[in-house]
């Protein structure tokens, strides 16, 4: 007590304060540089191949997975699966974290959607969610592109979306402080909305595209909101080359439905991110066909890209396989096997133009083994199947 | 998705047997109910839903049935007390020229006359705008961007009091 009484001390003891407060925040910058800087850590690769963990989740997954499987199998891709299944009925965590240290091992998975059992208690947390969140896979990207073959209302659509995945609305902070009365907590955090906002203009800039459109609820949610969006127009600075606009959800919603090609590449924070995503996958033909992919700075899965289990469809073979084999396709890009992602990607999207073929989302009565077959039809139709790589 | 069916009598003015109305409850989340109203929107019928998820689905539905020009709105409170709206913006750049949509607002007032039980006389006025907005003449400039035909809203106001007539 005394000694800290002495002024030579005190002086002494602040000076020491202040250097290890510079350190501090020269880390957290470091940090936040060096996360920014590196975004994909080289996946597993052993004599030539990769091992990516396969997860096949619930609904029409297990037999999806089946079929990316049988396709890689057919065309020779250098890949094993590491197949972690996942029980959705139980409490325990187990399965999930055997999930989570196998795509740690590996670096990257391909994975179908946990169902999330709502009749166990609220501290039961989704599956998927705690995935997403203890890989710290940041940005879940979904790319809705009007595909030849598939009609619909609009054409010409081109959309990539990019939603924020670790906090916002879903950071499970719910409590019941009256009976009743129920608060639930969304959280905004500058770094995150900062790190996703660079994310969105850098994809924008590697795929010469020319507008990022924020989409956020500031007007009302000024702080929350209002952070994001001055994230966002931080971000926007340092790329003067990329347009920057943003909107309101409930005027991006009504915009998508009457004119959604003035949208090029859309960022915001995850609510918004599930809503505006999901309907741009249905103005492109629905569920069925869009990939998505989640990437965080070291490792990154793929799934299809509105993550629906597809219970009413499970194992009736009716189920649309493009959505999951474009989802592998990136994959493919991921690991650097472009020739392979090239071959299977032209098969699919030369399959998908014969209307006889379309599965039943799609208004036909296709089953999904015809298109995988069709799929392999293609392939060997068009050369030999080892890539260079 | 859970569904329960509960059925619910109810006693129209306009109508002199009881209506039977079937309630169903569909258990879904925002995202999954978005791209099958985009996909078919015609197999949802009345929905209830938390106040963020109304502002965004209530103005992609005004998308889907051509903006927010023709979208009526009421807001309903406790012992009857509302106010019924067009939920369009103020639209400065053509105040007092005769050209705004007046459809918005007719129609939020036809829910005020029903909400007052006025039914005879919303259903007039109701049918009187469908088949003056069927009538491609009277088309006015729509406030998403613009109709190939438009003219002034004194005509179309007179077409419409004569369709009433």
């Amino acid at each position: 007590g005394k000694a800290v009484c002495c002024p030579r001390v005190r002086v002494l003891l602040v000076l020491l304060l202040r250097r290890s407060f510079k350190k501090f925040r020269a880390g957290i910058t470091t940090q936040i540089c060096a996360s920014l800087l590196c975004r994909h850590a080289p996946p597993a690769r052993y004599g030539g191949r990769h091992t990516v963990t396969l997860i096949p989740g619930d609904g029409i997954g297990p037999e999806l997975a089946k079929h990316v499987c049988e396709l890689f199998r057919f065309c020779c891709v250098p890949v094993d699966f590491e197949v972690v299944n996942v029980d959705s009925t139980k409490t325990s965590e187990d399965d999930i974290n055997n999930a989570i240290m196998a795509i740690r091992r590996n670096g990257v998975a391909l994975k179908g959607n946990i169902e999330t059992n709502h009749n166990l208690p609220p501290s039961h947390k989704s599956r998927n969610s705690l995935l997403r969140t203890t890989l710290d896979l940041y940005a879940s990207v979904m790319h809705s592109q009007s595909l030849p073959g598939v009609r619909t209302h609009h054409r010409n659509i081109d959309i990539i979306t990019i939603r924020e995945n670790t906090e916002g609305e879903y950071s499970s902070l719910e409590h019941e402080s009256v009976p009743g009365v129920v608060e639930c907590l969304k959280i905004i955090t500058r770094t995150k909305s900062l790190r996703i906002a660079d994310y969105a203009f850098r994809t924008a800039r590697e795929k010469g595209r020319r507008r990022v459109t924020a989409i956020h609820k500031a007007n009302i949610m000024s702080l929350g909101d209002g952070l994001f969006l001055e994230c966002c127009k931080e971000v926007a600075s340092g790329y003067p080359e990329i347009t920057f606009n943003s909107m309101i959800v409930d005027n991006t919603t009504m915009q998508l439905v009457s004119r959604p090609q003035q949208f090029d590449v859309m960022v915001m924070p995850n609510l918004y991110g599930n809503v505006v995503s999901n309907v741009c996958a249905g103005l492109v033909g629905g569920p069925g066909l869009v990939p998505g992919a989640n990437y965080g700075e070291n490792y990154a899965v793929f799934e299809t890209g509105t993550r629906n289990t597809g219970k009413s469809i499970a194992n009736r073979n009716t189920a649309n396989p493009t959505a999951m084999l474009l989802a592998s396709c990136l994959l493919l890009d991921h690991l650097k096997l472009h020739g392979y992602a090239s071959m299977i990607r032209k098969a699919i999207l030369s399959t998908i133009t014969d209307s006889q073929l379309h599965t039943a989302d799609l208004g036909g009565k296709g089953s999904t083994s015809e298109m995988v077959q069709s799929i392999m039809d293609a392939i060997q139709s068009s050369g030999p199947r080892t890539q260079r790589h | 998705m859970n569904a329960d069916v509960c059925v619910q009598r109810t006693r129209h003015p306009s109508r002199s047997s009881m209506a039977l109305i079937l309630f169903r409850a569909f258990l879904t989340c925002p995202d999954a109910c978005v791209f099958q109203m985009v996909q078919d929107p015609t197999q949802f019928d009345v929905l209830v839903m938390p106040n963020l998820y109304g502002d965004i689905l209530s103005d992609l539905c005004a998308g889907l049935i051509g903006g927010l020009g023709v979208t009526p709105s009421g807001n309903i409170g406790a012992n009857g007390v509302a106010i019924f709206e067009s939920v369009h913006g103020t639209a400065p750049d053509i105040a007092g020229m005769d050209l705004a949509n007046p459809t918005a607002l007719l129609l939020s007032a036809v829910m005020m006359l029903r909400h007052m039980g006025l039914h005879d006389h919303a259903d007039k006025i109701q049918t009187a705008c469908f088949d003056t907005i069927r009538d491609k003449k009277v088309r006015l400039k729509s406030l998403l961007g613009g109709l190939q035909y438009f003219c002034s809203f004194k005509s179309k106001f007179q077409t419409m009091k004569a369709a009433c007539l």
